[in-house]
């Protein structure tokens, strides 16, 4: 029973390989038009902080997605109200004086009038977190009883949240500040989510971030060789050793290029490790756990998973649960990185979102679909937008070919499954 | 003589690996009811949907001749511009349209561009006349119940200019009065318009009502047509027709096996259809199986078989259930699949593709599927183990595939039908409940399935096999219940049980209520 062929592999993993040949091609282009270097760390790292969100937001998107192909369509919004929320508790602003601060009435120019006395104190880093992950947990818990049990289509509930947090985001930042954002963030809680590990200065070979490198290296081939010798030992079959030293060659090889452009660019930045630790979690959950293959068995025959005695609908309520937590986890690392909160935070997040799950093979219509999948979608799309800036193409004409890439992306998926039928 | 209005000449249709039609031959005349009738899958419905060109020329051989010309029908259109219109079992009728929009749903009234509504509910009005339902055209269609809405379909033919109807069960959802009802319009019709139709049933005692002619079809063949206007033809003749078929040595003979104590008990139960909520899908039954027996289920389509064992798997059919349920003596509540799986049982569906398998997902997800448990420490899934099991249990069950990992729904539906065995093996229950476990696969893969079932009661396990097939039930069983209309109608011994004894059971019944009608209709 080998069914190890050249021919699957490649098949399997045509949109990989579509990510390296595009790379590839936009650091030629790059180049060779403009003479900017896509290798350089500096665009590199850029490369990663700019679309650590998508890779967050996309997979408690898939989540969602496994379960039918349902989508959130609130999801950027959100990210702009838990960002308001963060920093309306996190900084001094006139909303939060409004509400606890201690006013008295004072003669002003002959007027009795309303004065701050004390401003309000901003609550400590920890309680902030706390109070995000909270309404997070609400809004998650909210959204899922009415997709569950009311049984509302995910994207009209979604799309009720699109609008509305939208709304309740601006108003909170246009009440709290006269700018309509907030900044200055306390340095404690933008570490948490933004700069880089043990710093050094541009151009020197940050040891920590290397070493971190190295660790992960080891631990990718150790776990590969690991689990194939364990089907060996078993008797089960397993891919050719030749295949599997190719494989963690190549997976070697794109840890070691980041780790370097990292340690180049002065650390790993904090963001890669929120990112790397959602993407391990999540792909352990859908690869490994039976909760995660309920999420499969829900999608692929809703009835037929009621009938094998699976929850249907306390799944519907845990992916949109989920898909909340990890949209305030996004709306931190992004107002991290921009070190404010704005009303137009988190704009179009959703649909990058689902684009990365629908070039990554997830399936439109439930029941399958990877992390690894929605990472190189991510990565894909995050490529080609940075190249074809970079190229000096128009942002519209990139929107045109995001466009492209994401119908070509569906038609190939679909073109696939049937010529499987067909064998 | 009348004339002949539809002829069809040695139609054969195959479907992959299966000959629906060989050979079929009907003959229609001007002005008479025809009466189609055979067991389930014996290719009543294949050969109307032949007529009605949803198989389109080209995909059968042989020859349709209507009203004196070769027809060569590519879709649906085609042929209802002939007048040949047909209605389906399942009701075509959108709920929340009125039932003059649903009347001219594609046959739109008015110009081109413009549906002139005055004119669509005038005519609609005419046609409801026609057919006796005195409900304003403007009425909703989720208003008015079933045997109205049967009455809307033929309103709706009519309006197509029909000059041969074919109606496909048109009663398995009403109930007497109203079946009465359509049946005498039928009748009505056939006076006053003249209209040709043909009606395909299993009531035979309403076949026997209403029929002019009747052709019995058998294993894709038609048998014989008998002419109930010249000599009344009984319902034993007819079931002579349907079933004369020899039982062979198709089913594996199970040797020692020994039958134990009352394993599942179902006592008084009652169910009632979760949408026609004053429909009783299971009225009163009590059945009861042991362990390493296989009991069989005997009935035709909509019987109320499989209502019954989804309603006793964890509540997953049906409303206001009632009764009893007793596994190994103890009386026992169960809520939802989930509890009924952890009790000990299993329900192996009919319906394999729509609520059986994921066919999205491979071989190896599938056999785990109500057994995950079964590989996992905690929630994390041993996939080595879940990969050995899969194995173990295509092997067991010689299921035919390159690899675990083949996605189900590239399989043949036999295959398919041991993986889901498979996936209700795994879960190790004690009751095992097939509803049609041998539908739609080929007889070499049938008497695989049987040796499985024949295990299974070596096993100690418990079988229970619901089947609209006789030799089948009496050639797999060691007990038959048999029920119909919802009722259980009989109870025998496998080795006492002949098909004719059986069907007798089942037109005992009917046969009650045809002569409690016929003397309705003398008074």
């Amino acid at each position: 029973m080998n069914r190890f062929s050249m021919k699957n592999v490649l098949k399997k993993n045509v949109m990989t390989i579509a990510l390296f040949v595009i790379y590839l091609l936009f650091v030629g282009l790059a180049a060779a038009v403009k003479g900017t270097n896509m290798l350089d760390p500096s665009v590199v790292t850029s490369l990663i902080e700019q679309n650590a969100y998508v890779f967050i937001l996309g997979a408690g998107m898939l989540m969602c997605m496994l379960t039918g192909g349902n989508i959130d369509l609130s999801v950027g919004s959100f990210v702009c109200f838990a960002g308001a929320v963060v920093g309306l508790f996190s900084v001094e602003n006139n909303l939060l004086n409004k509400w606890f601060g201690v006013w008295e009435q004072q003669l002003v120019d002959g007027q009795l009038q309303n004065v701050l006395v004390k401003a309000a104190d901003p609550l400590s880093t920890p309680v902030v977190l706390l109070v995000a992950v909270g309404i997070g947990l609400l809004y998650g818990a909210v959204l899922g009883f009415l997709i569950a049990y009311v049984r509302i289509p995910p994207w009209i509930a979604t799309l009720a949240g699109y609008l509305a947090f939208r709304g309740l985001g601006t108003q909170i930042l246009t009440t709290a500040s006269t700018t309509n954002a907030i900044s200055n963030f306390p340095k404690p809680l933008l570490n948490i989510f933004s700069g880089k590990l043990f710093e050094t200065s541009w151009g020197e070979l940050n040891i920590p971030c290397f070493v971190f490198g190295l660790v992960a290296a080891a631990a990718v081939v150790f776990i590969t060789l690991y689990s194939r010798a364990g089907k060996i030992k078993k008797g089960y079959s397993a891919d050719p050793l030749g295949f599997v030293i190719a494989k963690c060659v190549i997976m070697v090889a794109i840890i070691m290029f980041l780790t370097i452009e990292f340690a180049l660019d002065g650390g790993m930045p904090v963001v890669v490790l929120w990112i790397v630790g959602v993407l391990v979690i999540y792909g352990v959950i859908t690869e490994k756990t039976t909760i995660g293959r309920h999420f499969m068995t829900v999608g692929g025959n809703a009835e037929a998973s009621r009938l094998s005695g699976i929850n249907n609908k306390l799944i519907m309520f845990v992916a949109y649960l989920n898909m909340s937590i990890l949209t305030v986890i996004a709306a931190l690392v992004v107002t991290a990185r921009t070190g404010a909160a704005n009303s137009f935070a988190g704009q179009e997040f959703e649909l990058d979102a689902i684009a990365a799950c629908i070039v990554g093979g997830v399936s439109a219509y439930g029941g399958s679909g990877t992390i690894i999948g929605m990472v190189v979608g991510a990565a894909l799309i995050g490529v080609i937008n940075q190249g074809m800036s970079l190229v000096g193409v128009d942002q519209d004409w990139i929107k045109i070919v995001k466009g492209l890439v994401l119908l070509a992306a569906v038609v190939f998926e679909i073109q696939s499954k049937k010529g499987n039928k067909k064998q | 003589m009348a004339k002949v209005l539809l002829e069809m000449n040695s139609i054969t249709k195959t479907f992959p690996g299966v000959k629906a039609l060989d050979n079929v031959n009907l003959k229609v005349e001007e002005g008479e009811i025809h009466a189609l009738v055979g067991e389930n899958g014996a290719g009543k419905s294949t050969l109307m949907n032949v007529l009605s060109g949803i198989y389109p020329i080209g995909t059968y051989d042989g020859d349709i001749i209507y009203d004196g010309e070769v027809c060569e029908f590519h879709n649906i259109k085609d042929s209802e511009k002939k007048g040949i219109v047909i209605i389906h079992q399942e009701l075509a009728l959108i709920p929340y349209m009125t039932i003059g929009e649903n009347m001219f749903l594609g046959n739109e009234q008015g110009s081109k561009w413009c549906i002139d509504w005055n004119k669509t509910y005038a005519q609609a009005d005419k046609y409801l006349e026609m057919v006796g339902l005195s409900d304003s055209s403007k009425t909703l269609i989720k208003d008015i119940g079933t045997g109205k809405q049967q009455l809307v379909e033929i309103a709706k033919a009519l309006a197509k200019n029909a000059k041969l109807l074919i109606l496909d069960e048109p009663t398995s959802s009403l109930n007497e009065t109203d079946s009465r009802a359509l049946l005498d319009l039928m009748k009505k019709l056939q006076k006053e318009e003249g209209m040709t139709m043909i009606i395909i049933s299993h009531k035979l005692n309403e076949v026997s009502y209403v029929a002019d002619k009747i052709t019995v079809v058998r294993d894709g063949s038609t048998i014989e047509t008998l002419d109930n206007r010249t000599d009344e033809i009984s319902e034993a003749r007819i079931i002579k027709g349907m079933v004369g078929r020899e039982i062979t040595d198709r089913f594996p003979k199970r040797h020692d096996v020994k039958i134990g104590d009352v394993m599942m008990e179902v006592k008084n139960w009652t169910v009632y259809h979760p949408e026609f909520s004053e429909r009783k899908v299971c009225d009163d039954v009590s059945i009861n199986v042991r362990s390493g027996e296989v009991v069989g289920i005997y009935g035709l389509m909509g019987a109320g078989r499989t209502e019954l064992a989804m309603s006793i798997f964890g509540r997953s059919y049906g409303i206001g259930i009632s009764g009893d349920l007793k596994l190994r003596g103890e009386s026992i509540t169960l809520k939802s699949p989930k509890q009924a799986i952890e009790a000990g049982l299993a329900y192996v569906t009919e319906d394999r593709k729509g609520n059986g398998l994921v066919l999205s997902n491979s071989i190896l997800r599938n056999t785990t599927l109500a057994n995950l448990a079964g590989v996992s420490k905690g929630t994390f899934i041993d996939q080595d183990k879940e990969y050995e099991v899969a194995v173990e249990y295509v092997k067991k069950l010689k299921t035919k595939t390159p690899s675990v990992e083949q996605l189900v729904g590239n399989l043949s539906g036999g295959n398919q039908q041991k993986v889901l065995l498979a996936k209700w093996m795994f879960a190790n229950p004690d009751v095992l409940i097939l509803d049609e476990p041998t539908r739609g696969i080929d007889v070499g893969a049938k008497y695989e399935i049987y040796c499985i079932i024949n295990d299974l009661a070596k096993a100690g396990k418990s079988v229970v096999m619901i089947s609209s097939e006789l030799p089948e039930v009496i050639g797999m069983s060691d007990r038959i219940y048999i029920m119909n209309q919802a009722k259980i109608v009989g109870e025998m011994k496998a080795s006492d049980a002949t098909q004719e004894n059986i069907m007798a059971c089942i037109v005992g019944v009917s046969g009650e209520a045809n002569s409690a009608d016929g003397e309705g209709s003398e008074a």
